[in-house]
């Protein structure tokens, strides 16, 4: 039998405020335990949560982003459950009056095709603290810095079909939340993860399989690996006879698998209702523009924009607007360099782009900056240093021995345009290799590369390479 | 000394015929001396209440001193103090000391009024006879055998035996106005919203109200002044313009019209209830006062749908009592879940047991929407039917209660009519509005509360209403035997 892959994404996003979503502690990562947990946060007897309207902005503004619709009149709720980081007893959460709904993301399928993937909505809620297992001798650690942090869990529809479409659209989300700069995106900090909803029907079947949720997946290859592997033991599954059991799973990247997570054997009910301590979130017209007005240009504006603007590729531009800091840096070397944007485009996605990779860095804390990128260029262009020369003073710079034009002063890389100079080696190779001069006269036109290689050779690859081919035609 | 009302101290403590710290050490005494008799109080803050008696006088020295600087007073033990545990009646948070103190005790700090202790109340505010307190029963100082109403009824007991000017309470369904008719006091309910809830213990969210109890309108009224006003850190908090409870207290009540309630006046009131009614209507028809009958044709609902919204709100308001990080936890917990089930049944007291119970029934999967959704849709019912006769009146008149004090024991294991104590006070919390008791009279020796209620924000109409009719009546200033 055929099988058809059935995807839905929820994503929580850590939204980038600096005090939590229902009080005035600081969210900061990385703080000594329970340093950043005030009187609300440890859900003291007698504290009340006040919304944090930076926390409503940036979920609007996710929502504009998205083309959803932003809820007039959305409502927080109380999920009621007992867990020993989740300080109230219950986690306010907006249940069936979300702030956004109905948005989409359009995504690019491996084969170039777009997808539009529907985003069912997003909603504000606080995140539980954390339990720590270890280093207390068979006791729990509770730190509750992260209680209370604002999250938006934005909730796709089950529209992936793939593995790699479930990455493709986590990676969009991804890129967009960051150029909103609601979201820093740090998946290794948990700023932002996934569970992923998972079935599988066969294919041309209109209704949905069981589906199993594989719960926070915090990288986009334990994505791709959870959903592949859970697809395959679906399969498995239903091919033996079997039945697809509703359940919450985990990934274990180690052993490369999901595994049911441990639970109770009652079934969970979070009685949900309206937080009586909050009112309603009611949102009107001015506060969306006024949101709207702070929108920056999106990914797909900027990529078109860049194909124009810059006469790049969909592929070129794809690459470039694929995080807002890394587009912002090519237009900084674009308008730098005083020259072609390719070589611009070329730089920042091959040498640039390798360097980070090869020192792990991001690129906001590039050593290298644009201004200084685009001033090696400038030198390319003008014809001071060759592209081949410039790749040294580039390496030159990244390694903090200045700028363009001090490294070129420095290592005496200037390229010789003299006319009279580069003649002057040229006679001396055509001198030098008699028996060469003979063949290539006969007709080995070959050679012709072979008078150009010395003419460098001789000059330390300083030689302007146009200069030296016209002259070495005329010479030879 | 004693014998004065708030307004009277704060005069003598303004023409310096006394001091602030001759005034607290004299409640100090009387507490010291009665209150064994009692139980009001849970805890007696001796210490704090000389220091900021000592603050208040060199205020007053220095000329910086306000209304009710040096007057004392207690609060309720469900308000956070800080320093000062805060156990809200249950051995839940008998070791609880909070590291904040409640906005409304905030605003006593700065208005200078020494904190005698903190009273006495029903477990997490709820009962009806103060009998489910972790700390023993409050015994009516008007008959140590009988109860003094609830969940206030350590505040109202302290008023009533004139171990505390004034006090602070809160209502959730009637606990400010019952008490303080079953001891002979006033108390008011303010609108929802008036008084911020921040550091008050949470019993129902939508419903908690906290509010003055004293013997005299008027010094609610100036109880009030200092309690009410916005609170950010409460976001049902009102923003509303600054108002002076004391401003109106003179105004003359002739044309006021004023709706007695069918459902009020129907069986179940006592006869020497309905006779002290009848008394004070007729003292009021005197004043110039029109009466004429409304209906609030949803009244009856009103007992049933609270308790399915208080209960709902207060399952999941005390599920942060789980043992984990501050309060009462079970020894040797075996395992998470052990801790829990024992920290929880051992912390709490038979009562919140059940609420804890019927709450989270009420709001579990297949039961949400006739039990939850149905009782906020009568809510609005009832807040429909006050607003319809308010158009009509500008308060409503009725008892606070359907009888006077009960004896201790006597409905306990009855919950059912324990609840319908609070049968005329709970439809007012539903709809949000303020409403008040004062002393109208007495049925058999005991005290009986009359009920005021008024339109949103109207509370100093209630409370001129109230004064005027304590102008011309003594029963304010009855004070029980033994504790004159």
């Amino acid at each position: 039998m055929q099988w058809e892959t059935v995807i839905g994404l929820e994503i929580h996003a850590q939204l980038a405020t600096r005090s939590k979503i229902f009080s005035g502690a600081a969210t900061a990562y990385g703080a000594a335990p329970n340093t950043q947990a005030c009187a609300v946060d440890l859900g003291l007897p007698g504290v009340l949560p006040v919304l944090n309207e930076g926390a409503v902005r940036m979920a609007v503004k996710l929502g504009l982003a998205i083309g959803a619709d932003i809820a007039p009149r959305s409502v927080f709720a109380r999920k009621n459950y007992f867990y020993p980081d989740l300080p109230k007893g219950y986690q306010i959460s907006q249940y069936e009056l979300p702030v956004v709904s109905r948005g989409q993301l359009e995504i690019e399928l491996e084969d170039g095709q777009a997808k539009t993937v529907g985003i069912t909505r997003a909603h504000l809620e606080e995140d539980a603290g954390k339990s720590l297992h270890e280093d207390f001798h068979g006791m729990t650690g509770i730190d509750l810095n992260r209680a209370g942090t604002p999250l938006l869990e934005i909730v796709s529809e089950p529209d992936l079909r793939s593995a790699r479409e479930a990455v493709a659209y986590m990676k969009k989300l991804h890129s967009l939340v960051r150029y909103l700069g609601i979201c820093d995106g740090n998946m290794q900090e948990g700023s932002f993860r996934c569970d992923a909803n998972v079935s599988v029907r066969p294919r041309g079947s209109d209704t949905f399989g069981t589906r199993t949720e594989i719960k926070n997946l915090n990288s986009f290859r334990f994505v791709e690996r959870a959903i592949d592997y859970e697809v395959e033991r679906q399969i498995d599954v239903l091919e033996g006879g079997g039945t697809v059991v509703q359940e919450t799973r985990l990934f274990d990247p180690d052993q490369g698998e999901t595994r049911p997570m441990r639970s109770k054997e009652e079934a969970n009910d979070y009685r949900y209702f309206p937080d009586p301590d909050l009112l309603p979130l009611d949102i009107d017209a001015a506060f969306i523009e006024a949101v709207r007005a702070t929108l920056p240009e999106l990914p797909d504006e900027k990529k078109h924009r860049f194909m124009e603007q810059y006469g790049l590729s969909a592929y070129d531009a794809g690459v470039l607007t694929a995080s807002r800091e890394m587009a912002d840096y090519f237009e900084a070397v674009a308008a730098a360099c005083q020259g072609p944007a390719k070589t611009a485009a070329n730089w920042v996605m091959g040498e640039l782009s390798a360097a980070l990779n090869k020192d792990g860095l991001e690129i906001g804390d590039s050593p290298v900056t644009a201004e200084a990128l685009g001033g090696l260029l400038r030198r390319i262009h003008d014809n001071t240093i060759s592209g081949k020369i410039a790749k040294e003073v580039f390496e030159a710079m990244w390694a903090g021995e200045g700028d363009a034009d001090t490294v070129i002063e420095a290592k005496g890389l200037k390229q010789i345009t003299d006319t009279g100079a580069i003649e002057q080696v040229i006679d001396q190779v055509i001198a030098d290799h008699p028996q060469q001069l003979e063949q290539y006269r006969a007709g080995k036109d070959k050679l012709f590369g072979f008078f150009v290689g010395q003419v460098m050779k001789r000059t330390g690859g300083k030689a302007n390479p146009a200069q030296v081919n016209d002259l070495l035609k005329g010479k030879l | 000394m004693h014998e004065k009302t708030i307004a009277e101290l704060a005069a003598a403590l303004q023409a310096r015929e006394v001091s602030s710290v001759e005034l607290t050490e004299h409640y100090l005494r009387r507490i010291e001396t009665l209150d064994d008799a009692l139980n009001g109080y849970i805890t007696v803050t001796a210490e704090q209440a000389l220091e900021a008696a000592r603050a208040a006088d060199d205020a007053r020295a220095q000329g910086r001193a306000g209304a009710l600087t040096g007057v004392p007073m207690a609060h309720k033990d469900i308000f956070c103090t800080e320093g000062v545990r805060t156990s809200c009646g249950s051995r839940m948070l008998d070791n609880f000391v909070a590291p904040y103190d409640a906005g409304v005790v905030e605003r006593f700090k700065a208005a200078g009024c020494p904190v005698l202790g903190k009273t006495n109340m029903d477990e997490f505010a709820m009962g009806s006879s103060n009998e489910t307190s972790y700390y023993g029963p409050v015994r009516n100082p008007w008959d140590t055998e009988r109860v003094p109403g609830g969940s206030s009824g350590g505040s109202a007991a302290v008023v009533a035996a004139r171990l505390a000017p004034g006090a602070t309470g809160t209502d959730t369904g009637g606990s400010i106005r019952q008490p303080a008719a079953l001891t002979g006091i006033t108390g008011l309910k303010p609108t929802y919203g008036r008084v911020s809830r921040w550091g008050m213990v949470a019993f129902a969210s939508s419903l908690d109200q906290g509010g003055p109890m004293a013997r005299t309108a008027e010094d609610c009224a100036l109880l009030l002044n200092v309690m009410a006003g916005f609170d950010r850190r409460d976001s049902t908090s009102l923003e509303r313009p600054e108002e002076n409870f004391t401003a109106a207290l003179d105004r003359p009540v002739k044309g006021l019209r004023v709706g007695l309630p069918k459902p009020f006046f129907g069986e179940g009131m006592a006869p020497g209830v309905a006779r002290v009614l009848e008394e004070a209507i007729d003292h009021y028809k005197g004043l110039g006062v029109e009466f004429r009958e409304v209906d609030l044709p949803n009244a009856g609902l009103a007992v049933p749908a609270y308790y399915v919204v208080a209960p709902a709100e207060c399952s999941s308001n005390l599920a942060r009592f789980d043992g984990v990080r501050f309060g009462y936890r079970c020894e040797d917990p075996k395992d998470l879940l052990d801790l829990y089930t024992r920290s929880r049944g051992e912390g709490f007291g038979a009562e919140v047991k059940r609420r804890i119970m019927v709450g989270t029934y009420a709001l579990s999967a297949g039961y949400f929407d006739a039990y939850y959704l149905k009782a906020q849709k009568i809510r609005r019912l009832i807040a429909d039917d006050f607003a319809r006769a308010f158009q009509e009146v500008d308060v409503l008149l009725g008892p606070t209660t359907p009888d006077t004090a009960f004896r201790i024991g006597e409905k306990t294991d009855d919950p059912v009519s324990m609840y319908l104590s609070d049968i005329y006070t709970i439809a007012v919390n539903l709809a949000g509005l303020p409403g008040m008791s004062l002393p109208a009279g007495l049925a058999d020796g005991l005290p009986v509360g009359m009920q005021l209620i008024g339109n949103y924000f109207d509370e100093a109409r209630l409370l001129g209403m109230a004064h005027q009719y304590q102008m011309g009546t003594e029963w304010h200033r009855m004070a029980p035997g033994g504790f004159k």
